[in-house]
């Protein structure tokens, strides 16, 4: 069995919140987040990068958690899932849409979802249904058949331009 | 109706079992078989690893049976002696570093002498080597009816012949199987996890730890998808963690990685079905004659009832005076193969609606007019001898599937367009039917029962044994509760299914959630009800504040206030199991699916472009959830036909990374537009009938049909990859250089 | 999870001139690290054998897209994101902006880098084989100074390259002479998006009177590297495209590229599909 390297701190912005904690320096952000700072909402799907379940906000970019060693997220803002409304009686509109239009079936793939969704928003605020499709592909549902978390982002991006 | 649990999904709040934590946790994992099949001769810890801090179980650890108790109880929990398949379980490992617990499971060095394996079907059916039972043989059908064998003796018959493929399938829920255990030999067992069937992990654990039935406790933890990969594989997973906990006195968690998951747990049967039809001239069915073969890997599992109800499913819904199918699946040494939505039916469908094209082919047909001319009506019988009672218009349904998707115009079209083009067009149709609830007598065994009781707040809570795992359980109990009653759909709880607190309603599979629990849900409500009602608390005409305020002046008048309900056989159904015939299932839903496609022939990747899916449910209780079981059924419809191939090497699943494991993204799939229309079915809720497994029937076939009509080649083997789709298209091209031109129909 | 991740160091250089110290001084003991979306899904598979790394992620020196009038040079630690967002990017160089687009999902992209994807030597990777139709050149340095080396000898066989153990890949230039030239990107993968390629094209060429002048042609996923297909090339150059410079294409083709069968796919299947991606890029050129 190999030595241990040392753990080493970490200091970052999460959900808006300064946090600090020791961690080893490989160890992924994904973990961190689940076992360090209980935030359980961002999920491991596949451990590979390839089914977003996993996804977060890294300084505003979608990233996959699962892929990212904490050593390097010094300093970095993330926001995950838990961070994304307000707070927990106003929800952001991806969130009430994906409620409203069923985007959610058995919710694994959900946070990862709706933070890809809203990351897309956020750059695209009237995305043509090409680019919904596009921007969502390295989401994964097993579920829906996406069919219903497209009408959820197309509700949402209604429901963004119609806010004051 | 918004999902009950909604707001938990969107917010990251819903608790997987991954995200529960306890205090003292262990992390377990499993140490498995690399060889398909041999003797375990030793186990040897390696060296480097501070063993004294570790849990370590074998099979000599078991309280009880060393057996995942199901149907036949072949299957070890612990393999002991001997390994039968690649990924079988030897050792359990736990210790609070996930991270050392890995290096551990690396150091364990297990030597088994190989003996000799078979993979194969053929390998199994000739018996190359016998690795099960005395024939390798886990179970067979014979369905008779009227005389085959003469029929096909007609001379003015026209006789077709083909044979044709599945490839295993991977449920691929996006959250792996995970279970937490708590055990002790005087408190007992406590296990959360992600799975559909709280009952069944109670009894295989009753029989692994030899303890009274009260003393087991299993809970469903939100559960991130099932797809039946959380039928049986669950009791594996539990007896396994449970074990660890028993030996530690500490709570023990397992959670698979995708890797794992995908090598060592069920995937759908694969499947060889030979048809033999006799057809008149005129396009009438005459004989059908069905070999209907799975590989159920290397233990029986579930392999019976997924071979019965992929046998009852191969003659479709086709009036046909003479069939005969004859049904086997047999061992090889993979994992075993289990539960995939659909159960079998998939797999004779498939076989059954490529096979219906080419025989409509051969008397000169079009696809459509052939099934037209041998639909199903009410008054026929299917092959069991159960007579169709309810009113079926399968024309219809296809009539309505072929306007929608402009069928007519488009085949014109493509046969005018695809000759100068790259890109070639297709587009098809499959005409199926899907059985609800479980087959023949199953349900009356099964005794369903679901509670319903009112809080001291007046509130209602329904506690049944059904999973939520998305499909929608949670909210349309829900609403039919609410509906039922006439009260507020948030007045509703749905108690989360803990074998300690709920009664025994039966599995989450087979299509029956809706159409049967939520029967009794509806009765169990209405009880409620009635209890009020004739005790004088509730007038004729209320409010659901009045409702509320009646249950809480009932609790602390009378005490508790409760109403049961108990699954009652349908008058009028028989069903003989010794002679396989009679009223299979008490209801089928119907359906007529349309799939355009294009397929590059440059590069032979098939793409969706349009899908219309019309079906016959009874009624749909939720529209936004019917619509979503469908539109995810057949996106993983889509997957089974097209892209999601299994690498199998010496049994093992080669490819097990989502990487490689293709499933749809949102990128391949199109839009898929959903129709229903409503025949209200008797016996359940509003006249609801199952629709879970349904569209996975159809897809494939739809989709093959279709390339078929794009490409003039005719595939029998799925997935139709695109390396499949070039071999195909090259040989028939090379075929095609020297053999006279021939008509088409 | 399947490592130990105990037992592995990350260390984060303040700036290039410590980061080429420390590889120097133990050459092979450290190693750079920039995007991860490569190392990293090695960890989790256990299969990450070497355990000392450097991150370079936030190297500026590494990081900017220069446009000069003859050439544009990037950074290595562009991510497939930048490149596509950046103007002259996509107006002159579309077949890497394509290839970027194509590769793996919104957030790979977010992450990973182009020095990244050249120094993980996939011969499967999307953006290479665009590298090598617009005759790319890697600046490698190191602690005892820089040397540029064309992208086309860079590799030299599978995953095998010309980079020594105490050299960072720092940039990555190609000169802006093909922007006129009819480009041609398609990549087969095993599904629409989030794909391993099966194969890949990168292809230009430039045609004058209806033949053709010049021509490149690159591929992905046929050989131990990507490779550029200099007998196909040869066999087009200066010839009309029509019927008879196809089939000599492709009977070139299939001398020159060795597709293998793997859990993908097979060698048939790329070798035919390799000739037929080729064969539709000439067919669409003007005669």
């Amino acid at each position: 069995m190999p030595d241990a390297a040392a753990k080493i701190e970490i200091a970052c912005t999460v959900n808006g919140e300064p946090r600090r904690f020791r961690a080893w320096p490989m160890e992924r952000l994904l973990d961190v987040l689940r076992r360090e700072l209980a935030l359980t909402g961002t999920k491991e799907g596949c451990g590979e990068g390839e089914c977003g379940a996993c996804s977060v906000l890294l300084d505003g970019a979608l990233v996959n958690s699962c892929l990212l060693p904490v050593a390097q997220v010094a300093g970095c803002e993330i926001r995950t899932i838990e961070g994304l409304a307000d707070n927990s009686e106003q929800l952001a509109a991806i969130q009430d849409a994906f409620i409203a239009c069923g985007g959610a079936q058995c919710g694994i793939c959900t946070p990862g979802m709706i933070l890809a969704a809203y990351s897309l928003l956020e750059r695209h605020p009237q995305p043509t249904d090409a680019e919904i499709r596009a921007d969502l592909s390295g989401n994964l549902c097993r579920c829906t058949g996406y069919t219903k978390i497209f009408e959820s982002v197309v509700r949402a991006c209604q429901s963004r331009s119609a806010a004051p | 109706m918004p999902r009950k649990e909604g707001r938990e999904k969107v917010t990251g709040r819903a608790r997987y079992t991954d995200d529960l934590t306890f205090p003292d946790l262990l992390y377990g994992v499993t140490v498995r078989s690399e060889v398909p099949r041999g003797r375990i001769r030793k186990i040897e810890f390696g060296p480097g690893i501070p063993w004294d801090e570790f849990t370590v179980v074998t099979a000599r650890n078991i309280p009880g049976e060393n057996c995942v108790f199901l149907i036949e109880h072949d299957q070890p929990l612990l393999a002991d002696a001997v390994v039968n398949h690649p990924e079988e379980a030897i050792v359990l490992l736990a210790h609070p570093d996930p991270y050392l617990l890995e290096e551990a499971r690396r150091a364990v060095r297990i030597q088994i002498e190989p003996l000799p394996a078979i993979f194969t079907l053929e390998d199994s059916l000739s018996r190359k080597q016998v690795i099960w039972g005395v024939d390798n043989v886990f179970k067979t059908y014979d369905v008779h009816k009227g005389d085959v064998d003469a029929a096909f003796a007609r001379a003015d018959c026209v006789i077709v012949e083909a044979e044709y493929r599945t490839g295993a399938q991977e449920q691929l829920y996006i959250e792996p199987n995970a279970m937490i255990a708590v055990a002790n030999p005087h408190d007992g067992v406590t296990v959360w996890g992600s799975l559909q069937c709280p009952f069944y992990v109670h009894k295989a654990l009753v029989a692994m730890f030899g303890l009274p039935v009260e003393k087991i406790r299993v809970v469903q933890a939100e559960t991130g998808g099932g797809f039946g990969g959380k039928e049986e594989y669950p009791s594996m997973i539990a007896g396994h963690a449970a074990l660890l906990a028993w030996k530690s006195g500490r709570p023990v968690k397992i959670v698979y990685d995708r890797a794992e998951d995908m090598a060592a747990t069920t995937k759908r049967h694969p499947s060889r079905t030979r048809h033999r039809t006799a057809v008149t001239r005129d396009g009438k069915l005459v004989a059908m004659d069905i070999d209907f073969a799975l590989d159920g890997g290397a233990y029986a599992t579930l392999s019976s009832v997924v071979l019965s109800r992929g046998t009852l499913h191969a003659a479709g819904p086709y009036f046909c005076p003479n069939v005969r199918i004859q049904s086997r699946v047999v061992a090889t040494n993979a994992p075993p193969h289990g539960a995939f939505r659909g159960f079998g039916a998939p797999q004779s469908i498939f076989a059954l609606e490529r096979h219906m094209d080419r025989v409509a082919q051969a008397v000169g047909l079009s696809p459509q007019e052939f099934r037209r001319r041998n639909f199903i009506s009410q008054g026929h019988t299917l092959a069991t001898g159960q007579v169709i009672r309810e009113a079926v218009d399968m024309a219809r349904l296809l009539d309505r599937a072929l306007r929608e998707s402009d069928y007519a115009a488009k085949r014109q079209r493509f046969a005018l367009e695809n000759p100068t083009q790259r890109l070639k067009k297709g587009i098809g149709f499959a005409t199926f039917f899907h059985g609800a609830g479980f087959t023949g007598s199953g349900e009356t065994t099964l005794a369903s029962i679901v509670e319903a009781e009112a809080t001291p707040a007046g509130r209602v809570r329904i506690l049944t044994a059904n999973t939520e795992m998305g499909q929608g359980t949670n909210t349309i109990f829900g609403q039919i509760a609410a509906d039922a009653l006439g009260i507020d759909y948030d007045q509703i709880e749905i108690a989360q299914p803990d074998t300690a607190a709920v009664p025994n309603s039966g599995p989450t599979v087979a299509s029956r959630t809706a159409m049967v629990v939520g029967k009794l849900v509806e009765t169990a409500a209405l009880g409620l009800k009635h209890e009020l009602t004739s005790a004088g608390f509730l007038a004729a005409d209320y409010s659901s504040d009045d409702f509320a305020r009646a249950c809480s002046r009932f609790i602390e008048a009378r005490g508790p206030l409760r109403s049961r309900s108990q699954y009652q056989t349908p008058p009028g159904l028989h069903w003989d199991d010794a002679t396989y015939s009679g009223d299979a299932y008490r209801a089928y839903a119907w359906a007529a699916y349309v799939a355009e496609v294009t397929v590059d022939t440059a590069t032979f990747e098939t793409h969706v472009d349009e899908f219309v899916a019309v079906q016959e449910v009874g009624k749909v209780i939720h529209p936004v959830l019917a619509a979503g079981q469908i539109e995810g059924g057949i996106a993983q419809g889509i997957g089974f036909a097209l892209t999601e191939n299994v690498v199998w090497q010496n049994g093992r699943m080669a490819n097990g990374q989502m990487t490689n494991y293709i499933m749809p993204t949102s990128a391949d799939l199109p839009r898929i537009r959903v129709f229903f229309e409503e025949t209200p079915y008797e016996f359940g809720p509003g006249g609801a009938k199952g629709i879970g497994e349904l569209p996975l029937d159809g897809a494939a076939p739809a989709i093959l049909n279709a390339i078929e009509n794009a490409l003039n080649i005719s595939l029998r083997e799925i997935p139709a990859t695109a390396d499949r789709l070039m071999e195909a298209f090259e040989k028939a091209d090379a075929a095609k250089s020297t053999e006279p031109a021939r008509p088409r129909a | 999870m399947r490592a130990y991740i105990p037992a592995y160091e990350m260390r984060t250089p303040s700036d290039l001139a410590e980061t080429l110290a420390m590889l120097a001084l133990e050459p092979g003991v450290w190693r750079p690290f920039a995007g991860g979306t490569d190392l990293m899904v090695l960890l989790g598979a256990g299969k990450l054998t070497h355990r000392r790394f450097l991150n370079i992620w936030n190297l500026p020196e590494l990081r900017s897209i220069t446009v000069a009038e003859d050439s544009v040079t990037i950074g290595a630690l562009t991510t497939y994101t930048e490149i596509q967002n950046h103007a002259v990017l996509a107006a002159g160089f579309p077949l890497l902006c394509r290839a970027a687009a194509e590769t793996g999902s919104v957030a790979t992209q977010n992450r990973g880098t182009l020095g990244g994807n050249i120094a993980n030597a996939s011969p499967a990777a999307d953006s290479p084989p665009a590298l090598l139709v617009y005759d790319a050149a890697i600046e490698l340095v190191s602690a005892a100074g820089e040397r540029w080396v064309p992208y086309d000898k860079f590799h030299t066989g599978y995953k095998n390259m010309l980079l020594r153990p105490d050299e960072l890949i720092s940039r990555i230039r190609m000169p802006r002479d093909k922007e006129n030239w009819i480009q041609h990107y398609a990549k087969v993968g095993t599904r629409k998006a989030q794909a391993i390629s099966k194969v890949c094209l990168a292809a230009a060429a430039q045609m004058q009177d209806g033949t053709i002048r010049d021509i490149r042609a690159a591929f992905g996923s046929v050989a131990p590297t990507v490779v550029r297909a200099l007998s196909t090339e040869a066999a087009l150059r200066g010839q009309t495209p029509d019927a008879g410079a196809i089939a000599a294409a492709r009977a070139a083709l299939a001398h020159e590229i060795s597709p293998i069968d793997d859990i993908r796919s097979t060698a048939r299947y790329r070798l035919r599909i390799a000739q037929n991606l080729l064969e539709e890029f000439v067919k669409s050129l003007p005669r």
